[in-house]
C-alpha cells in the first residue's frame, strides 16, 4: 500500500476509527487538540459518538460508561489532562471496563510548558490512580507505530478488561511523516454479554459496572483475581525492541523520540568505532525486565545510558531494578520541553564509556 | 544524500507549508521524510518554524541543532537560525522582508525577493512558492516536475485556477538561483 503523509496526532484518531471506535470523549488540551478535532469531524461520520466534554474528568466517566455499555471508548488528553482523568481510569480499571487513554505527553509539573515532555512514567506504568492496578502502556517511537497500537489497544483493552494506554510525547503528535494503513492482526476477543450493561434481555443475571466491594474478604478476592489478570498482561504483553545490541559495549535506554534521535547518535558513535546500540522498551508496562536482564549479563556490555525528556529520571528506576547492579548506568535528560540533542547523546556515551575502560 | 532543512518566518508567510511541500515532494520521490513544527508560545504574532528532514535512509532525528540549510522569511528568524546551519551550508533569505546580509562566509546565501515577485505575478500570498522554488533548483535535491505535480493535486478541482499562478512563481523562484 502507498505510504501517506499524517500527523501524528490525526493518524492516532484516523487509526482508532479504524479500529472500531465508537465513542470518543474529547476536551482540548495542547499538545494532542488534533485528536478532538479530527474525531468530532470524522467519528459521527463513521457512525461513531463525538462529544467534547465539559471537562476532563467528565471525559473519562463518560468513557466509564461507554465502556461498561460494552462500546468501544476513548478519550486522549495531554500530562494535566491526564492527571484529572486518573479517578476514572482507577475505576475503569477496579470495574474492569476496557477503555483506550492516549496521553500525548506535555512537560510538567503541574501546567509545565506544551512543549513535549516524558514526566509521565511513573504516573503510566505504576497506576496513576490509588489501589492495586496497572495497565499495559504502549509508547510509540515513530507514526507508524502510533497508528499500529492504537489499533491494537482496543483489542487489548477487550481482551483483558482493562484500560490501555498509548503513551507518547507532544513531537510525535505534531510531527508529519509517512505511514501505510497495513492490516493490524485481530484478536480473539471473549463476548461482553457477560458484563456489559447492555440490558438484561434474556440474562438470568443483571450486569452491573461496580468498582465497590465493601466486603474484605470479597474485595481481597477480586484484587487477588485482577492481579492474576495482571500476571497474564505481563506474561503476554511485553514488547521490546533491540538496536546493534549484539557487539554492544553501551546500551542506551530510551523510548519515544529520545529513541529515535539515539538512532541517529549511534550513526555517528559506530562511525567513530564506538560499539553501541539501543534498548527500546515499547511496553512501559509491562516493562521488559528478562530481557534488559539478559542484555545486562552478556560479557561484552559493560555500561548503560539511560536517557529521557525527564530531569529526574523515570524510567531509570525500571532500567536499574533490570540491571540490578550489574553494570553501571548513566543518565541524561532534560525537561520543560527540550528534546535531548544527537550531540548531547554521542558525548554522554563517550563518557560512559571512557569510565569504564 | 540527508537535508536536514530549518524553514522559519512569522505566521502566515507560508513557512510551514514550504516545509510540507518538501516533505510531500520527498515522499513521491521515495524519500524518508519527517516534519516537525515549532508548535510554542512564539507562534502567536511571532516566529514559527518547522525542521524537515528528506533522507535516503530511515530518519532517526526529526529535531536537530545543525541544519544543512536555512529558509529565513524574517529577520528574527535569519538571527535565530544562521548561527546553526552546518559549515559549507545554504541560506535563502527572503529578502522582501530581510534587509540583512548572512553574516558568516562559509556559507552559499541566496536572497530571494519573494514577495516583490509573488506581486509581479499578480497574488502576495505565493511568495513562499517562489522560496520553493529557489530551494529546489539550488538544491537539486527534489525534481522540478515532482513539485509541480503536486501543486497540480494540490488545487485539482474547484482551486484549479491557482495552479499556473502556483506554477509559475515556483518557477520564477527556480530562475533566482540560475
Amino acid at each position: 500500500m502507498a505510504k501517506e503523509l499524517w500527523k501524528g496526532n490525526e493518524a492516532i484518531a484516523e487509526a482508532a476509527i479504524r479500529a472500531g471506535c465508537d465513542c470518543f470523549f474529547g476536551y482540548p488540551i495542547t499538545p494532542q487538540s488534533e485528536v478532538p478535532e479530527y474525531m468530532s469531524t470524522h467519528l459521527p461520520k463513521a457512525g461513531g459518538v463525538f462529544v467534547q466534554a465539559e471537562s476532563e474528568l467528565a471525559a473519562i466517566n463518560m468513557v466509564y460508561g461507554a465502556g461498561g455499555s460494552g462500546k468501544r471508548a476513548m478519550t486522549s488528553s495531554s500530562s494535566p489532562g491526564i492527571s484529572l482523568k486518573q479517578e476514572g481510569i482507577t475505576y475503569l480499571a477496579g470495574a474492569e471496563v476496557p477503555a483506550v487513554i492516549v496521553n500525548c505527553m506535555r512537560g510538567g509539573p503541574g501546567l509545565g510548558t506544551i512543549q513535549p515532555g516524558q514526566g509521565d512514567y511513573y504516573q503510566a506504568t505504576r497506576g496513576g490512580g490509588n489501589g492495586d492496578y496497572r495497565t499495559v502502556v504502549l509508547s510509540p517511537s515513530n507514526i507508524q507505530e502510533a497508528v499500529d497500537f492504537v489499533q491494537e489497544a482496543f483489542d487489548i483493552a477487550d481482551q483483558y478488561r482493562n484500560p490501555v494506554l498509548v503513551v507518547m510525547d507532544g513531537l510525535i503528535g505534531q510531527m508529519m511523516e509517512p505511514i501505510e494503513w497495513r492490516e493490524i492482526p485481530k484478536r480473539k476477543l471473549p463476548s461482553k454479554d457477560e458484563w456489559a450493561t447492555t440490558g438484561r434481555r434474556d440474562r438470568a443475571h443483571t450486569n452491573i459496572i461496580n468498582s465497590l466491594f465493601l466486603d474484605a474478604e470479597i474485595c481481597n478476592a477480586h484484587n487477588v483475581r485482577l492481579t492474576a489478570k495482571l500476571a497474564e498482561m505481563e506474561k503476554n504483553e511485553v514488547r521490546w525492541e533491540e538496536v546493534q545490541c549484539d557487539d554492544a559495549e553501551l546500551v542506551i535506554t530510551a523510548y519515544g523520540t529520545p529513541a529515535r534521535i539515539a538512532l541517529t547518535a549511534i550513526d555517528i558513535l559506530r562511525s567513530e568505532g564506538y560499539k553501541v546500540g539501543l534498548f527500546r522498551p515499547i511496553t512501559l508496562w509491562p516493562f521488559p525486565e528478562k530481557a534488559l536482564r539478559d542484555l545486562a549479563a552478556s560479557g561484552h556490555v559493560k555500561a548503560f545510558l539511560d536517557v529521557e525528556m525527564s530531569t529526574t529520571g523515570q524510567m531509570i528506576d525500571d532500567v536499574r531494578l533490570s540491571v540490578l547492579g550489574k553494570k553501571p548506568i548513566s543518565y541524561l535528560g532534560c525537561a520543560g520541553g527540550l528534546i535531548p540533542t544527537v550531540e548531547d547523546m554521542v558525548e554522554a556515551a563517550r563518557k560512559a564509556l571512557k569510565e569504564v575502560q | 544524500m540527508k537535508k536536514e532543512v530549518i524553514i522559519s518566518g512569522f505566521g502566515g508567510q507560508g513557512g510551514l507549508a514550504i516545509g510540507k511541500n518538501l516533505v510531500e515532494a520527498g515522499l513521491a520521490e521515495g524519500l524518508n521524510v519527517t516534519w516537525a513544527p515549532s508548535y510554542g508560545p512564539e507562534m502567536r504574532g511571532g516566529t514559527a518554524n518547522c525542521s524537515v528532514v528528506l533522507s535516503d535512509k530511515p530518519v532517526g532525528s526529526p529535531v536537530f541543532n545543525h541544519s544543512t540549510e536555512l529558509i529565513a522569511l524574517n529577520e528574527p528568524s535569519l538571527a535565530k537560525f544562521e548561527a546553526g546551519v552546518l559549515p559549507g551550508g545554504t541560506v535563502f533569505v527572503n529578502s522582501s522582508v530581510v534587509t540583512d546580509r548572512v553574516s558568516r562566509d562559509d556559507l552559499t546565501a541566496y536572497y530571494i525577493p519573494c514577495g516583490q515577485i509573488a506581486e509581479e505575478i499578480g497574488n502576495s500570498k505565493v511568495a513562499n512558492m517562489v522560496m520553493l522554488g529557489a530551494y529546489v533548483a539550488a538544491t537539486g535535491v527534489l525534481k522540478p516536475e515532482t513539485i509541480e505535480a503536486m501543486i497540480a493535486e494540490m488545487f485539482a478541482g474547484a482551486k484549479a485556477k491557482f495552479i499556473p499562478l502556483n506554477i509559475e512563481a515556483f518557477r520564477r523562484g527556480m530562475a533566482c538561483v540560475k
